[in-house]
């Protein structure tokens, strides 16, 4: 499904990646691990076109992601659910239409928004915070909105980058748990993490970067 | 489909302005004070194309005719002067009126009014006076004067004298001051139209800065450019509409004293000005206030929606 084929990215002398190749497969949860300045999140900007690779492919399926245009790139995002560390919620908007936005974003009808948006809050423990703005909310409820609003739109991959950050144990363990039953349901998932404890967890498949490069690709089974 | 999305798109941008509080309500202050700018431009205008008609209409030639000069050839040339497109009016005089208006102005001039019935009859002459559509085209109405119309020149010309060369310096001085202080005043009001568009503008670019990594935010989530851009236009247009009412509230009060103790300085009533020319006003506020407030938003946005 994602394939990364010896991509570097260069920072005048700074190499956030260098020389990275792995495939993701359809259905995997792979978890991405490492300190900070690892190359995580550049690795995750790729896929997003956020970044351009220095040198090397990412390709999403069949799309190039280097070379795409700036009108597919839409179309190339709603495919991806993105949760980050710090939320990236819109503020100004309550948790409804933080998620009815996602919709309205691929162009859902009003009767799809009003079904799907209480069912997906319902999903995240969150029907309780429908008309509350971000700032009214704790870390725990933030970060399940946003995952509520990344998966919204059922997309193909999730890419949680370090979405446990700026949470306690419990709302970690929630999160991860989230994560992994959206997995169970057929997403591909992608998650960037520095929490060493998370990934023992999951007993999934991890990558392990130090500098910009791949060190260990490994699948674990529980 | 579309109709939903603009449904969307006019909802997103009045929520953004009611959310968004007290920086909502200083653009329009900031706006505000653009359309107040432009109004005082409008009005500047008013009072500077009122006294220089006012001075134009001070300029005229006249011309004297002879004494023997017969009332049907006076006539005659009156409506030849009248076909110049150069004309805008022509009136005549006769001797025994300005002999009338001569004794009326001179009533307080003793030595003038004996030396007048000392000389007994009518010195004075026949006149007609001659006003040109803009003081350039004095010129050519002179020269219509020389030319060999029988009337005005040869042994039968019923033309006494004009004072047109008498007058001609000081024409064209009047001439060059008006259309310096037209250029003046062109010049003036594009400058404070430009530097009232700079600081809308940066205003505006401020308060989308404020917003500009939900922007991006919502790139992520896969919203097309229009679905980001398009609540901050409506937002944008939304500063200008009331602050359009704002400005023309103000301005009320404000020609209201105008009007009762500039008057006599300014030469117009602004308060007048302001009734007659409400709806003109109305509609100039409105269509630069929404359209700065559309095209700033429309521009500072652009800077943080790609990629």
């Amino acid at each position: 499904m994602i394939y990364f084929n010896n991509v570097s990215k260069i920072y005048k002398d700074l190499a956030a990646l260098d020389d990275v190749t792995f495939t993701v497969e359809t259905g995997e949860f792979v978890s991405v691990v490492g300190h900070s300045g690892a190359g995580k999140t550049t690795l995750t900007k790729m896929i997003l076109a956020e970044e351009i690779p220095s040198l090397g492919t990412v390709f999403f399926e069949s799309i190039d992601v280097n070379k795409i245009k700036n009108k597919d790139l839409t179309k190339l995002r709603r495919r991806i659910g993105m949760v980050f560390q710090d939320y990236k919620l819109l503020s100004n908007k309550t948790a409804y239409e933080n998620i009815a936005f996602a919709m309205e974003a691929v162009g859902k009808t009003e009767e799809e928004i009003a079904s799907d948006v209480p069912h997906v809050l319902e999903l995240v423990d969150l029907s309780h915070r429908v008309c509350h703005f971000p700032n009214q909310m704790s870390g725990g409820e933030q970060q399940r909105l946003a995952i509520a609003r990344a998966i919204i739109n059922q997309p193909e991959i999730i890419i949680a980058d370090e979405p446990t950050g700026n949470l306690d144990p419990v709302n970690t363990h929630e999160i991860v748990q989230i994560l992994k039953k959206i997995n169970d349901l057929g997403t591909t998932v992608i998650l960037t993490t520095h929490n060493y404890g998370i990934i023992e967890s999951l007993g999934k498949r991890v990558i392990t970067m130090e500098n910009g490069k791949i060190i260990r690709d490994t699948k674990h089974k529980k | 489909m579309r109709i939903v999305a603009f449904k969307r798109i006019i909802k997103g941008g009045f929520l953004n302005f009611k959310r968004s509080g007290l920086v909502s309500w200083a653009a329009v202050l900031v706006v505000t004070i653009t359309l107040s700018v432009i109004t005082l431009i409008i009005f500047l205008q008013a009072v500077l194309h009122f006294s220089l008609n006012q001075i134009k209409d001070k300029v005229d030639v006249t011309i004297y005719f002879t004494s023997s000069a017969s009332v049907d050839n006076i006539t005659l040339l009156k409506s030849s002067l009248e076909k110049l497109p150069e004309v805008s009016q022509v009136f005549y005089t006769s001797a025994a009126d300005n002999l009338k208006n001569f004794r009326l102005r001179h009533s307080n001039d003793y030595p003038t009014i004996q030396a007048l019935d000392e000389i007994g009859g009518n010195p004075l002459l026949a006149t007609l006076g001659i006003k040109a559509k803009e003081i350039s085209q004095y010129e050519s109405i002179a020269n219509f004067l020389k030319s060999d119309n029988a009337l005005v020149s040869g042994p039968i010309s019923i033309i006494d004298h004009t004072n047109y060369y008498n007058n001609k310096e000081v024409i064209s001085k009047l001439d060059v001051i008006i259309s310096s202080a037209q250029k003046l005043g062109f010049l003036v009001t594009l400058l404070f139209v430009i530097i009232s568009i700079i600081i809308t503008y940066n205003t505006i670019r401020l308060t989308i800065f404020i917003s500009k990594e939900e922007i991006g935010v919502m790139r992520l989530v896969g919203a097309s450019k229009m679905h980001v851009r398009g609540p901050f236009m409506i937002e944008g247009a939304i500063y200008g509409i009331i602050a359009t009412f704002f400005t023309l509230i103000l301005f009320l009060p404000t020609t209201v004293w105008l009007g009762r103790n500039m008057t006599s300085f300014l030469g117009i009533n602004l308060y007048d000005y302001y009734l007659a020319s409400f709806f003109q006003i109305f509609i100039i506020l409105l269509l630069s206030g929404v359209g700065l407030g559309i095209i700033s938003s429309f521009l500072a946005v652009r800077k943080y929606l790609n990629k």
